[in-house]
């Protein structure tokens, strides 16, 4: 199992690798010039070059590059070209949010796909499966920041329930902590704090998982359906187990094998949809931020911010199979896989 | 202990080339086609989405070379005609510059069916060479190429045609080349593991003794054969491309204005959400209705070529 | 009073193009201790009798009438939290695929843990021994470790011998058995059924078995139904019918049969045509087609399961409504008979032979199996 993990790790180094590459390619050679988008349209020629050579711009493209992959495997992303600040300091300070936000929304996901799917595969062609159906359909269909509209539309601004936009109240916002204001909040004991910091999640997360939602859904359901057909259910069934039993200790613990990497995999594209969702709802994360700075032709942000969150998503995926391995012996206790 | 069955011995069939294969082949092939068209005939859904779909292909067609249909200039700026709501004259209201939204949503179908099928065709064409090249000859080939497919996978695509977008600068030119560029490795990966699996076969066997080149087997008998996951994969594809274009849209790096793009329309109705909600919704409905349409038209694809799966 | 009696059984699945009745009619009776071989072309209908016995038919598949009574319980009224009681504790069944009937994310002696305490207040601990011990009994090697085993870590009749365990691990009174030796290789065949045949003494259980082999037959049955779409066609005492069959389908199914003795050169005998199609099934007798014996009655007319005196039998056919025939078979019964007493009085000198050999020791019979562990 050790050895598992520690090759797994291994084979992921060069896939950063080529992530780091890609990223630099596409900002460093594909892109235009990024000065007179910084300096200004009316610069002069004599600034721009200055400050190309000022950003190591001029420095032949392999040089470029070991500067920027030394300096990420060191944990210095370069500076903005606006505010001069590290990218690093800039990133980890909105970290937190981005985190909390896609955590929150693949929780939601999680929970009510696999019981939709479940529910929707122990009882076919009932009225929940046409239903779970509908949203597994309508889920994938519909673009997250459309229904982010809708939900400020009706929540926000109809209901006048829960509020459209940010993080929490500034008045409420906690001091030092983690950054992840919800468990900040529940450990201070501020439950004023808390439940703002609830209201100021539900619509944001809930926009962001419903993607994720309808994917888990769909797959849960047709894994069931398979493992509900499989010889060792009727085998559990021939042995006198209840049906809930069945369908939950057999059925849908083998499911869940196939679901366990969707569920991964969505975490992962999460946070590319988190982009849209933190622009809808002005949530103060990584992903609004990179939108800002492509804007802006910020570079040295955008190229930090991608490699930032390749490595999550691929570190993701790490956790993901190890976890599938845990949970299927046929892995773990397999001879050949040292 | 005496072994009896009920079976009893069939003589064994002894395997030989077949002169006629290729006409029979052929032949399978069409009557394929003609099983899956029937099968997908009886889906109900998917052929009110292939309708929904010709409709827009028409709208699309029809505004480009007559826009005279409209009943609004799309472009026509109208600012003492801002934010009206919905109404007999305006069907969708107005939006910010006093634009008829009901024209802009019909003419933004171009847009979005151009990124849908462009995107697509370029992923289309890169990934099904890529992957066939490298399932095909193996060894080093395939090592390199889908290690690279490996990487582009590692990040989300959203981000990666963010990024894309960021370097090459806006125009819905680049956004087809974009999304287009990130979703190679998807039909890289299924051509690959198809041309795997078709590869080990006796007929490609047979082919490769009779003495047809590499190109010619990968495009006469391995290609056929990865068509109908090809197929059910690009029509999903359309629909993820359409979208992902909404979303470069409403995050400002689709297309150059005046251009009516849907997600650009919603982006720019952001800042009246509640003043004008309806400027955000047309366009988002359109969005919707023709992304649940490929997808319900892939899925019935899907379950014309795998009856087994239809059952789940 | 028998164990388990099916009564005029009738199992339908509706499809699309019609209600296909797999089962249509179907009685026999299973008493107590005793092995009946239930035999049949796939598509009899034989493992749709089984699985409505257990009430675990896949929908949309359903009793339409007929009743099963097991130890004086009217099973098919039973409800559904009776019939987890008596499944598993005493009706157990085993099924055709060992590499795909147990769970493959638990343990094996987990799985047989999950069974026992199912059915008793026994402890985690104490379950889990006598997990180890059933394993013990159907002769796994070194039981304690191969309790912790995962089934993906044994072979096919490793895993065929841990569900008997499971199946007998709470005492059951009968086990029905759905062809469990027809995925195995032939060698394991043969361990699998000396194994059923001698706990079927050690537990004093009924076996129902369920196979389309008339090799397994031959081997360890006491009486035999043969079904034929859906339906009985003849049933009676194993030796009766294997010397003398009376219907002509049984009849085909033996002549099917390679045997050492015959010559070499002659051609297997194979029933002429195929099972008729269960939405377009001949409006006489269901054989009618393929039987060389067929008359114009059997195509008009269904003949009913009629016993035949002075034998032990019954049978689905026409032709034993000619005195002569019936004279014919009870001949052939009684020489039967005399067949069968005068190989049963060799084989019981030949185990006294054996028990004087070895010292008057009790002769067991061990249980060997190379364990491909992979």
């Amino acid at each position: 199992m050790l050895k598992y993990v520690l090759k797994r790790i291994l084979l992921a180094i060069p896939v950063l690798l080529g992530v780091s590459i890609i990223v630099f390619l596409i900002m460093r050679v594909f892109s235009a010039d990024p000065a007179p988008v910084v300096l200004g349209q009316h610069a002069t020629e004599q600034a721009m070059e200055a400050w190309r050579e000022a950003n190591g711009l001029n420095d032949p493209l392999i040089v470029q590059y070991f500067n920027f992959l030394g300096g990420a495997l060191t944990g210095n992303l370069g500076e903005s070209y606006y505010t001069h600040t590290p990218v690093t300091q800039e990133l980890l300070s909105r970290f937190p949010a981005t985190i909390e936000l896609a955590l929150v929304a693949i929780i939601i996901a999680s929970v009510v796909g696999v019981a939709l799917g479940v529910l929707s595969a122990t009882h076919k062609n009932s009225v929940i499966d046409g239903l779970s159906t509908i949203i597994a359909l309508v889920g994938v269909s519909m673009p997250i920041f459309w229904l982010g509209v809708l939900l400020i539309i009706f929540f926000a601004g109809y209901l006048h329930v829960l509020p459209s936009s940010g993080r929490m109240d500034p008045l409420l916002q906690p001091v030092g902590g983690t950054g992840f204001y919800l468990l900040d909040t529940l450990l201070m004991g501020d439950f004023e704090a808390f439940s703002d910091a609830v209201a100021h999640i539900t619509l944001p997360a809930l926009a962001l998982s419903m993607y994720s939602l309808a994917v888990i859904t769909r797959m849960t359901r047709s894994s069931m359906l398979e493992t509900l057909g499989e010889d060792y259910v009727r085998t559990a069934r021939a042995k006198g187990l209840k049906k809930r039993r069945v369908d939950i200790h057999h059925a849908l613990r083998n499911a869940m094998l196939p679901v366990t990497t969707v569920i991964g995999l969505q975490l992962g594209s999460l946070l590319g949809g988190a982009m849209l969702t933190e622009t809808v709802f002005a949530w103060p994360g990584i992903g609004k931020f990179v939108v800002d700075s492509i804007l802006k032709s910020d570079f040295p942000v955008v190229q930090g911010a991608v490699l930032l969150i390749g490595t999550i998503f691929i570190i993701i995926n790490l956790v993901v199979d190890v976890i599938y391995a845990y949970l299927d012996p046929r892995i773990s206790y397999s001879k050949e896989e040292g | 202990m005496a072994e009896a069955t009920l079976q009893a011995n069939e003589p064994q069939k002894q395997a030989q080339p077949d002169p006629e294969s290729a006409p029979k082949q052929a032949e399978k092939t069409e009557s394929l086609w003609k099983d899956v068209w029937y099968s997908l005939r009886q889906n109900i859904p998917a052929m009110v989405s292939l309708f929904v779909i010709l409709l827009l292909a028409i709208v699309a067609i029809v505004t480009y070379f007559w826009p005279q249909v409209l009943p609004y200039d799309p472009y026509a700026q109208d600012l003492s005609a801002s934010f009206q709501p919905p109404s007999a004259a305006h069907w969708f209201g107005t939006d910010q510059q006093g634009r008829d939204i009901f024209s802009r949503v019909l003419i933004g179908s171009q847009i979005s069916l151009t990124v849908g099928l462009l995107s697509v065709a370029i992923s289309l064409v890169i990934g099904v060479v890529l992957g066939a090249v490298a399932g095909y000859k193996g060894g080093i080939v395939d090592t390199i190429i889908m290690r690279i497919m490996d990487m582009m996978l590692a990040t989300p695509s959203i981000l990666l045609a963010i990024a894309f977008m960021a370097a090459l600068g806006r125009g819905i030119d680049k956004a087809i080349i974009a999304i287009g560029f990130v979703s190679i490795p998807e039909y890289a990966r299924i051509v690959r593991s198809q041309v795997l699996a078709v590869k080990q076969s006796d007929y490609v066997a047979a082919a490769r003794v009779i003495g047809d080149s590499d190109a010619v087997i990968i495009f006469k008998h391995v290609l056929p054969n990865v068509m109908p996951s090809i197929i059910v994969r690009a029509t999903l594809g359309i629909s993820s491309a359409i979208l992902d274009a909404a979303a470069l849209g409403f995050l400002g790096l689709g297309v150059q204005p005046p251009a009516a793009e849907w997600g650009d329309m919603l982006g720019r109705g952001r800042n009246y959400i509640f003043a004008a909600p309806y400027a955000m919704i047309f366009p988002g409905l359109a969005i919707t209705i023709t992304v649940l349409a490929f997808n319900l038209l892939g899925d019935g694809i899907r379950d014309a070529f795998d009856p087994k799966a239809r059952k789940r | 009073m028998a164990l388990l009696e099916v009564h005029d059984l009738v199992t339908e699945f509706p499809t699309r193009k019609g209600v296909v009745r797999a089962v249509n009619g179907v009685s026999f009776d299973v008493e107590p201790g005793e092995i009946l071989a239930v035999v049949g072309e796939s598509g009899s209908g034989k493992s749709v009798t089984s699985l409505s016995i257990m009430r675990l038919l896949q929908d949309p598949g359903h009793v339409a009438g007929g009743s099963i009574t097991f130890d004086g319980k009217d099973l098919l009224a039973a409800t559904e939290s009776e019939m987890e009681q008596i499944r598993g504790a005493q009706i157990s069944m085993i099924f055709q695929e060992p590499m795909t009937s147990l769970n493959p994310v638990y343990r094996v002696g987990d799985q047989i843990v999950e069974a026992i305490r199912t059915h008793s207040d026994m402890s985690k601990k104490d379950a889990w021994a006598r997990a180890v011990e059933m394993l013990r009994v159907v002769g796994i090697p070194s039981p304690e470790e191969r309790a912790r085993d995962f089934p993906h870590q044994m072979s096919g009749g490793m895993r065929q011998r841990v569900m008997i365990a499971m199946a007998l691990s709470c005492d059951p009174k009968l086990l029905i058995a759905d062809e469990p030796t027809t995925a195995l290789d032939v060698t394991i065949q043969a361990q699998i059924l000396e194994l059923i045949y001698k706990l079927r003494n050690e537990f004093n259980m009924a076996v129902l078995l369920i196979t389309h082999d008339l090799g397994v037959v031959s081997e360890v049955a006491d009486r035999v139904v043969v079904m034929y779409c859906g339906q009985v066609v003849e049933e009676g005492e194993k030796f009766e019918l294997f010397e003398y069959p009376l219907h002509p389908y049984t009849l085909g199914l033996l002549r099917s049969i390679p045997r050492l003795e015959d010559e070499a050169s002659e051609r297997l005998y194979m029933i002429k045509g195929s099972v008729p199609n269960p939405l377009d099934m001949p409006s006489g007798c269901p054989f009618s087609d393929r039987c060389e014996r067929v008359t114009e009655r059997c195509r008009r007319e269904r003949p009913e399961l009629k016993e035949v005196p002075g034998t032990t039998r019954r049978v689905r056919c026409f032709l034993y409504d000619d005195e002569a025939e019936v004279a014919h078979a009870v001949e052939a019964t009684e020489k039967a008979h005399v067949v069968k007493a005068k190989l049963e009085a060799e084989e019981r000198e030949r185990i006294e032979r054996a028990r004087k050999m070895s010292g008057g020791a009790e002769v067991t019979v061990e249980i060997e199996e190379e364990e491909e562990v992979r």
